[in-house]
């Protein structure tokens, strides 16, 4: 085997999550590249949600719609991934489920049962119906009732009825590992690992998978053996990549409003103080932001993290930070909207809004991570470009991301000096902090509270000292120095860390923006097509002459082509094709491949919507 | 050098109205911060914005003029950041209690060690007199067209339920007064209110010198203790609680000023520093660079696959 993906689906809330990890971290140990990707419902308990890990033995970029293996640990999962197990792939599901009807899956919610029931031939189906669409496809299955599993092998190791049950996950885990073929040992590992606070935990659960282990007969093929070593490699998720990075760069104050996709950060950071960053849990987005700001003048680097909602909230203080020169990072992370939208699910649908947030013109930058890797590079420069050029920057990542867990290398921290933004620690009389003497739009700073030295800040046009101005000239000399910080931005970043191409040399380019890259690149894999990755949204990179005489094709996860239409107003281009994806769902390398191959053989149409997914 | 009255003025002439409550409140400031010989650039001052929020500018400290409703959340920003400075935060009634009244609340509940002014005029004055959440309901100052048909809120008892730990009332037109309350407000360790009553000539002529004279008198004088006690039996809590209630809540022909309620609580950077090695002293915003790479790699290893 040489790309193995495991899909394991059941109710939110009871536990499909540490199975996911157990499986990664099983398969990790055994020098695996693992990459795993959740999908959710906004819901505590109960609703249906699933993980894929996909192995591989190098890294990869994206993931596949269809699975090599299913562990079903209830009948809602195996009827909502009908289609969606390989031919001779395999299907883990407990064979009680198959008398159930269709209309006796609770959480399963009416226009989801009214498509199954049709696709399974209409009336009110049995479970049965879709184990055997499974088998049609020629999808191997294997009954297997977990739950009973679980008590009698928790049981058998010595726990309680109840205790026995939480084991659950360990047992789909293991019987999903031993019908690979797979070596206990890691497993052993992995189970002593992510539950090394609870020795007795661990105990239990590494006797329950030895149990099943002894129960579970491997298949005759399609085993999955250990490939090597995991050397130095992590673990680790896109939220907690952007953590880091913006650790790496200094940071030492976040506060922070509840949301989802973004609050991991700032929670991952909370619960480990050895980071050295303040958290703050506000009232609200208003009190996050405005107190970010304050924080970062007084000289801390400041960053917040938030998604559409809250960022909408944050808005006027945005041009606060803008016109006050202040360093300030936001970390955007895109989830589905508008308003409440599909708060669990990825969407790019703030490109614009990132753009143009907040009133009045003031410099900004914008730039948009692709990968989990990224979000820790990026959220670093973010951190280093806000405190050089004094400017808030908005990082741009999404809930796809965030919920992403990939190994990794472990992140050359070495290589990420953090910019020291702050010109002296000390100073006398009354310092100009809006210097009209300015290289490249950016005056001297030092922080607010500076031994010997004072200035004022203030939200209205201002003079040097930072006191009132209305006056025109000065109000025209001040825009124009704000101003001047994008063109000094956008020459020290240079065109590299600006867009990535690869094969630029091709006829057709396809164009993408954060985490559309991953799928663009391995969904053209052996196609002739081109790809650039456009990193940064403000200041826009010089494409003209890479993109002239060339067909374009933009791909991005939003209704209207936001970024289509930024492409058109920066370089005169319009693209050929717009491919889009809106419904939540992270765009899969079969739908993308499919949507260029359409796109090469000159049947595609200009404007396309991807609409795959559960 | 020995600090002067002087060196906490800046060079600007403010540009309130002639016979404006601001300028009251701008001296007892800057007589409080002398008195207690905070250095100017060590204390910052945090306003929002209103003809309130111009006050920061006339000071030769560190003055930042935030945005409307917003200096708590800036100042505490400040304030937590670098816990060294003494950071006083300053809102008109409109700003405080009206638009960032939600920071209010927040503010309250963490006891931040912060000096928080209410400049209550019961009007915004900047957009020219309209009603503010302080304004009697059915009154009419000037600029409004019909009586205020909405209710005041009282900024004292706003204070006790979101848990102000120092909780007081000064009036504009008594400088000294207000100076000494400031300062007891500046060393109180927590997050310290005074509600400051602030004749606007201009939009508000019913509450005016005339008619506050006879009716402000100073709880102290009849004897009135604030200090709450750490330890206090329920029956000692209760009695209190009614104290500071009637107190707070008379307004009409007596109008108290002074300090109502003072509690000892540890403070928001108090509570962090449990949690975060090496805080307070050791904060964000004065402690030296460095060190990051080593944050990370500890970060890193609880990531490993293998340890
Ligand atoms: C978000 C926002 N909304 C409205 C305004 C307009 N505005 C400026 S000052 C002010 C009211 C000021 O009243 P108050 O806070 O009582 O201060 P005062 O002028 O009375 O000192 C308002 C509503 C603004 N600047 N920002
Ligand atoms: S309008 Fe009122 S509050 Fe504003 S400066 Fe004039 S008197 Fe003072
Ligand atoms: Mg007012």
């Amino acid at each position: 085997m040489e790309d193995y993906t495991w899909r394991v689906g059941g109710p939110q809330g009871g536990g499909i999550e540490t199975a996911a990890t157990l499986f990664a971290q099983a398969l990790a140990r055994g020098g695996w590249w693992v990459s795993a990707r959740r999908e959710y419902h906004s819901n505590i308990m109960g609703r249906h949600s699933y993980l894929d890990v996909r192995a591989t033995r190098r890294p990869t970029r994206a993931f596949f719609e269809r699975v090599d293996l299913l562990a079903a640990l209830d009948a809602e999962t195996l009827v909502r991934h009908l289609g969606e197990v390989k031919p001779g792939g395999v299907l883990v599901h407990d064979p009680e489920a198959a008398r159930l009807p269709l209309s006796k899956l609770a959480m399963l919610d009416s226009a989801a049962y009214r498509r199954i029931a049709v696709a399974l031939g209409g009336g009110d189906p049995l479970v049965q119906e879709a184990l055997e669409r499974y088998r049609d496809e020629g999808v191997h299955l294997v009954p297997l009732a977990l739950e009973p599993l679980a008590r009698e092998a928790g049981e058998a190791a010595g726990a309680d009825a109840i205790t026995a049950r939480k084991t659950l996950n360990t047992v789909a885990v293991a019987a999903s590992l031993a019908l690979l073929g797979y070596p206990l040992e890691l497993l052993e590992g992995a189970l002593e690992a992510h539950f090394a606070a609870k020795p007795g935990v661990a105990e239990l659960n590494r006797r329950v998978a030895a149990e099943v282990y002894a129960r579970v007969e491997p298949l005759k093929e399609g085993h999955l053996e250990p490939v090597g070593s995991p050397g130095k490699r992590i673990y680790i998720n896109g939220s907690h990549a952007s953590a880091m990075g913006k650790v790496a760069a200094g940071l030492g104050f976040m506060s922070y409003y509840p949301i989802t996709p973004a609050t991991d950060e700032p929670f991952y950071l909370e619960a480990h103080p050895e980071s050295g960053v303040l958290v703050v849990q506000v009232e609200d987005e208003l009190a996050a932001v405005n107190m970010a700001i304050g924080a970062s003048m007084a000289g801390a680097r400041a960053a917040l993290t938030t998604s559409g909602p809250g960022f909408a909230l944050m808005t006027e203080s945005l041009g606060f930070a803008g016109l006050t020169e202040t360093p300030l990072v936001i970390s955007l992370y895109q989830r589905g909207g508008p308003s409440t939208g599909l708060p669990t699910r990825t969407e790019q649908g703030d490109l614009r809004f990132a753009l143009g947030a907040g009133h009045g013109d003031y410099p900004r930058a914008v730039l948009a991570s692709e990968s989990v890797a990224d979000n820790f590079h990026d959220a670093a420069l973010a951190m280093n470009l806000a405190q050089r050029f004094q400017l808030p920057v908005i990082h741009l990542t999404d809930k796809y991301l965030a919920s992403q867990t990939r190994t990794l290398e472990p992140f050359d921290v070495a290589a990420i000096e953090p910019d020291p933004g702050v010109q002296a620690r000390e100073a006398a009389g009354v310092f100009p902090r809006f210097s009209l003497n300015a290289e490249g739009g950016v005056s001297p700073r030092i922080p607010v509270g500076t031994p010997g030295a004072g200035y004022w800040i203030t939200s209205d046009e201002h003079d040097e000292i930072g006191h009132i101005t209305e006056d025109p000239e000065l109000r025209d000399a001040m825009m124009e120095k704000r101003a001047a910080k994008m063109d000094a931005l956008k020459e020290w970043l240079g065109a590299d860390a600006m867009y990535r191409a690869w094969n630029p040399g091709a006829d057709i380019l396809v164009l993408g923006w954060g985490s559309t890259g991953g799928v663009a690149l391995e969904a053209m894999t052996g196609l002739d097509l081109g790809y650039i990755q456009v990193r940064f949204l403000l200041p826009f990179p010089d494409l003209e002459e890479l993109i002239s005489g060339k067909k374009l094709v933009v791909l991005e996860y939003n209704q209207s082509g936001q970024f289509a239409h930024l492409l058109t107003q920066e370089t005169g281009r319009k693209p050929e094709h717009l491919i889009v994806k809106y419904n939540g769902r992270p765009m899969t390398i079969e739908e993308v491949r499919a949507a260029f191959e359409a796109v090469l053989s000159g049947t595609a149409p200009q404007y396309m919507v991807l609409r795959g997914g559960v | 050098m020995e600090l002067k009255l002087a060196d906490y003025k800046s060079d600007l002439a403010p540009d309130w109205c002639p016979g404006c409550g601001d300028y009251g409140i701008l001296s007892a400031l800057q007589m409080a911060l002398y008195k207690l010989k905070i250095e100017p650039s060590r204390a910052v001052l945090v306003s929002g914005i209103g003809c309130s929020a111009k006050t920061v500018h006339y000071a030769a400290t560190y003055g930042i003029h935030t945005l409307h409703g917003r200096p708590l959340p800036v100042a505490q920003g400040v304030k937590l950041a670098n816990p060294e400075l003494s950071v006083i935060a300053m809102a008109g009634d409109g700003d405080g209690m009206g638009i960032g009244a939600g920071h209010f609340i927040g503010a309250g509940r963490r006891n931040p060690d912060l000096l928080y002014l209410i400049f209550n005029n019961a009007v915004y004055g900047m957009t020219k007199g309209q009603a503010s959440p302080t304004l009697e309901l059915g009154a009419q100052p000037k600029s409004l067209a019909r009586p205020n048909i909405q209710n005041k809120v009282n900024p004292l008892m706003l204070a006790f339920a979101a848990g102000f730990t120092f909780i007081a009332r000064g009036y504009a037109y008594d400088v000294k007064k207000l100076a000494h309350l400031m300062e007891l407000g500046l060393r109180h360790r927590g997050l310290a209110m005074i509600d400051v009553l602030q004749p606007c000539p201009t939009y508000n002529n019913l509450h005016t010198r005339e008619w506050f004279a006879p009716r402000i008198y100073d709880v102290a004088a009849e004897g009135y203790d604030p200090l709450v006690p750490r330890e206090m039996s329920d029956e000692e809590r209760a009695e209190r609680m009614g104290r500071f209630t009637t107190k707070a809540g008379e307004w009409g022909e007596r109008i108290p000023t002074g300090v109502f309620w003072q509690a000892q609580l540890p403070s928001f950077e108090e509570r962090l520093g449990e949690y975060l090695p090496g805080y307070p002293a050791d904060a964000p915003a004065s402690r030296p660079p460095g060190g990051e790479a080593e944050r990370v790699s500890a970060l890193m290893r609880g990531h490993r696959v293998a340890q």
